[in-house]
């Protein structure tokens, strides 16, 4: 069964291309066979940060519009046969996208993958309100900052009522993914801690991704962080983030913690 | 630790903390709100427009939520030229 996942956020720049591209590799690295699907549609980015942007010919509008069969569209990943992506496109006009050609594309998308990841635009307009429609699955990506945990909690609120799933009234499946985590200065108390952000937003903890100079070396070379360097602290944390989506119970931990003389025992559950 | 704490600056992510709480209840009691306050207008506008021509810039809805009373203030400017329809 085909799974659907919108990774989104309210604030724009809190790295929900790198966390679809990184978890998206992830999955496709467990050999499962997975699209990521770009759908900020005017400003595409995720073609660069997975290092295909020279390989677009069609993207998500052109099959959205019907000008171009959507495995025309599909680029398959240079490193990895089960990863796929389908760029967004970088016409001006916002409304290309029609809600009944983007249900059309997941439908069609939803029969030859194991995965589909909607990257999101940032903001609560049509274009994250069409990425999130047919989602199964959520992740909501954070920053330890007032303002991306506020916007995140607008965004909870949209999910809980504009996505198909709200509609026929069933429960939408919500994750936290906690970015740019700083274990230090938290300690320190100049920055919002895990707990405090899940207390306040609510929701279940998907990962931690630790601030780190990799995640802009991978950018910079067009590779997901996990393919970038797989032993990474933040490729670890995307691929244990991967594993937990999946379903398996993953013992989570903060990266970069300073534990004490015994070493603490990695004591927190994934949700 | 705690000692050493005692002595430093005070940290800031506290201070976060309890800023977005406050801020967040506040938000999330008036998010249902927002959408009577809409349906409201566009109700309220369609039973004028049956009587009044009215510019939908020209209208302002809000609604006040105090302590012991709510109140909805509807503005909305009638152009000096009014046609009065026939109702």
């Amino acid at each position: 069964m085909a799974k659907v996942i919108v990774v989104t956020s309210g604030k724009g720049g809190v790295g929900k291309t790198t966390s679809s591209a990184a978890l998206g590799a992830a999955l496709a690295q467990r050999n499962e066979k997975t699209v990521v699907v770009d759908f900020d549609v005017g400003l595409r980015n995720l073609d660069l940060v997975m290092g295909a942007e020279r390989r677009v010919v069609y993207d998500l509008v052109n099959v959205v519009q019907g000008d171009a069969k959507l495995p025309q569209a599909l680029i398959r990943d240079k490193r990895l046969d089960t990863l796929f992506l389908l760029a967004a496109s970088q016409t001006r006009d916002k409304d290309s996208l029609t809600p009944e050609g983007v249900e059309r594309v997941i439908n069609d998308l939803k029969r030859h993958f194991d995965w589909i990841i909607c990257d999101s635009p940032a903001g609560i307009e049509r274009g994250a309100t069409l990425a999130m429609r047919h989602a199964d699955v959520a992740v909501v990506v954070t920053n330890p900052e007032v303002s991306s945990v506020r916007d995140s909690d607008r965004i909870i609120g949209l999910l809980d009522a504009k996505t198909e799933k709200a509609e026929r009234g069933e429960r939408m499946e919500k994750h936290l993914l906690l970015t740019r985590y700083d274990a230090t200065r938290a300690d320190r108390g100049d920055m919002l801690k895990v707990d405090d952000v899940l207390e306040i937003l609510s929701i279940p903890l998907l990962g931690i991704i630790p601030e780190s100079s990799d995640v802009l070396k991978a950018s910079n070379i067009g590779a997901p962080v996990t393919l970038a360097d797989s032993r990474s602290a933040p490729a670890i944390a995307y691929l244990d983030a991967a594993r937990r989506l999946a379903g398996e119970t993953v013992p989570m931990s903060i990266p970069g913690e300073k534990r004490g003389i015994l070493g603490k025992i990695f004591g927190r559950r994934a949700a | 630790m705690s000692i050493f704490r005692f002595f430093q600056k005070q940290s800031s992510a506290p201070t976060a903390r309890e800023r977005l709480q406050v801020l967040l209840a506040h938000e999330r009691a008036s998010v249902g709100q927002s959408d009577l306050v809409a349906i409201l207008r566009e109700e309220i506008l369609a039973v004028i427009a049956k009587h009044v021509e009215i510019d939908d810039e020209r209208v302002s809805v809000k609604m006040d939520r105090g302590e012991h009373v709510t109140t909805l203030e509807v503005d909305i400017e009638i152009p000096v030229t009014v046609n009065i329809r026939a109702a």
